[in-house]
């Protein structure tokens, strides 16, 4: 059985968020890039886990970017896939973006793809359902649990104010999300294994874009707090109710 | 042309964050000119002639009892061929659970460009372009949609609900009902009286609070003030509260009118998840808690000697 992890290059939570070219796009100089946490610590180390239990033969990562990306398809090589693409081409389009693995997931015979629920830089939750109708495969949503049986898989997902237990028969899309598995970090024989593994370099396919990024803006600053005395706190009450109003 | 509207419902009523969607759509449909018009999927025991209050004109059903707990895919699907009936031009939808599942797939099935987790109206004067929140809450980005067809799911309490007088016309929807390729094993409710995700009033306890024995200060207040309950990371990973009342970057992301932080030092990935929430509040007994430098209102002090005194407090707000 073949499984195909999205990962996702994104700036680590505490990078500055600035932009450049007018506000039209992230200022990348000096960040810090991490691995998507919800493709790293859920749909990657789940990947990992079945694995090592015997039902998963190979773990193929799939990335969209420039070179930059390579030392995070280093890292998720490092944790435990076993050979990486990388879709030479720059877009924020998730349309383009699904179009891309969606060719690759085509022809590669995965029984299973996986993506985290969204991105920490542009939280779209899109290419997951998108790469899901572009294959006719069926498409799982915020999973928090998925284990493998033959052909059929059995997942937990998150719905609105609960949760839902389903079964599917592969190959599927799903969509990861805490709960899935636990954060890992990469060993030094992982590290070391990782540098001959084989990363492929593809031209992108054509594909249309939907979308595109019209400018930037930055939310304005707080005023500062406003102090309240330990000793009277019923005037934090009298505040939020006459002056903010929220009460 | 139109906009339309899809309305997710639970136990046969509307949801709060459908209201908002329907009052987004409906404003949006008067800005372009177009009627506005709604899905209502499964059986919903709601008044839905009165969905014109919202400023919806026609409101389309599929009563259909298997369809009250189906897959997105089939969701998706009855949708697309809705929309191609209507001929509609926007389609908007809740950014939530189903609206996530439902919106990138039928991005494809109509070739529509999808911008997820709008928080205001499209501007219409140039191009079709939608304000969102980008980089957990630390800017917003304009996202331009250049496809004929549109779709937006809207972000829960970001758009007020406002009410005038009309009635829609309800109009059944024969649709052709896809197979599921998704066996629906069980359900199980896990939220509490208040869904965290639609609260406007949210009140969270940290590591701060010592221990699970002690989370009265928070429910206490939650319950006089009709509000949801949170924590942080870290209060869900040692099972002190459950994993989904986990805010912050790798939990849910959430948009209150009021947010209450007792004992959370306010972390930056905790930040992430609700620095979108119109009124801060910070309970911390240490004045250097960077939470602080986010929040609107604050007490430096002990939240064992102060919540019972806020919530005694909220109580005689209330009796007046």
């Amino acid at each position: 059985m073949k499984i195909l992890v999205c990962i996702s290059k994104t700036p680590d939570t505490t990078a500055k968020v600035t932009f450049t070219v007018n506000n039209t796009k992230f200022a990348e100089e000096g960040v810090q890039w991490i691995i998507n946490p919800y493709d790293e610590w859920y749909a990657l180390v789940r990947a990992i886990e079945l694995k090592e239990s015997g039902i998963v033969s190979a773990i193929h990562l799939i990335t969209l970017g420039n070179a930059d990306c390579d030392p995070i398809i280093r890292k998720a090589l490092a944790l435990g896939g076993d050979e990486a693409i990388r879709i030479n081409a720059d877009s924020q389009d998730s349309f383009y973006i699904a179009a891309q693995i969606a060719a690759v997931a085509k022809e590669g015979n995965y029984d299973l793809v996986l993506t985290g629920k969204e991105t920490i830089d542009y939280s779209g939750s899109a290419i997951g359902g998108m790469l899901a109708a572009l294959l006719e495969w069926p498409f799982i949503s915020h999973a928090t649990h998925l284990t493998l049986e033959n052909s059929q898989a059995t997942l937990v997902k998150e719905i609105e104010g609960g949760e839902q237990t389903d079964q599917v028969q592969l190959p599927i899309v799903v969509s990861c999300q805490k709960g899935m598995a636990e954060q890992r970090i990469p060993n030094m024989k992982g590290i070391m294994g990782a540098r001959t593994k084989t990363l492929t370099v593809r031209e992108p396919v054509a594909a249309d874009s939907f979308t595109s990024f019209v400018q930037f803006d930055l939310p304005a600053a707080k005023a500062g707090v406003k102090l309240v005395s330990a000793d009277h706190p019923e005037e934090l009450v009298r505040l939020l109710h006459e002056e903010a109003k929220v009460i | 042309m139109s906009v339309l509207i899809f309305l997710d419902q639970a136990d046969g009523h509307i949801r709060k964050s459908s209201f908002e969607a329907a009052c987004y759509g409906s404003q949006l449909a008067a800005q372009l000119g177009v009627p506005a018009e709604t899905l209502v999927i499964g059986t919903v025991s709601d008044d839905l002639a009165s969905l014109g209050q919202y400023g919806i004109n026609t409101v389309h059903t599929i009563t259909e009892n298997s369809l009250n707990q189906a897959d997105g895919q089939v969701f998706t699907q009855v949708i697309a061929e809705l929309v191609r009936t209507i001929n509609a031009s926007v389609v908007v939808l809740s950014n939530n659970m189903l609206g996530k599942a439902i919106a990138p797939g039928l991005s494809v099935l109509l070739k529509a460009g999808l911008v997820s987790g709008a928080i205001d109206l499209p501007t219409t004067s140039n191009g079709f372009v939608v304000k969102k929140n980008v980089f957990g809450g630390k800017a917003f980005a304009h996202v331009g949609i250049t496809t004929p067809l549109k779709i937006i799911t809207l972000n829960p309490n970001s758009f007020p609900i406002t009410k005038l007088e009309a009635k829609a016309t309800v109009k059944p929807f024969v649709a052709i009902i896809p197979p599921s390729k998704v066996k629906v094993v069980s359900t199980k409710k896990v939220e509490g009286e208040v869904s965290l995700s639609e609260a406007e009033i949210v009140i969270s306890g940290g590591r701060g609070l010592k221990g699970p024995e002690n989370w009265g200060l928070v429910t206490d207040l939650a319950k006089v003030l009709g509000a949801a309950t949170a924590c942080s990371r870290p209060v869900a990973d040692i099972n002190w509260r459950p994993h989904h009342e986990h805010v912050g970057q790798t939990g849910l992301a959430i948009a209150p009118n009021l947010y209450v932080a007792i004992g959370i030092s306010g972390a930056i990935q905790h930040l992430a998840g609700v620095n979108r929430s119109k009124t801060i509040v910070v309970i911390n007994k240490d004045p250097e808690a960077p939470f602080f430098k986010s929040a609107d209102y604050g007490i430096v002090g002990d939240a064992f000697e102060i919540m019972p005194k806020i919530t005694e407090a909220v109580k005689k707000l209330k009796n007046k």
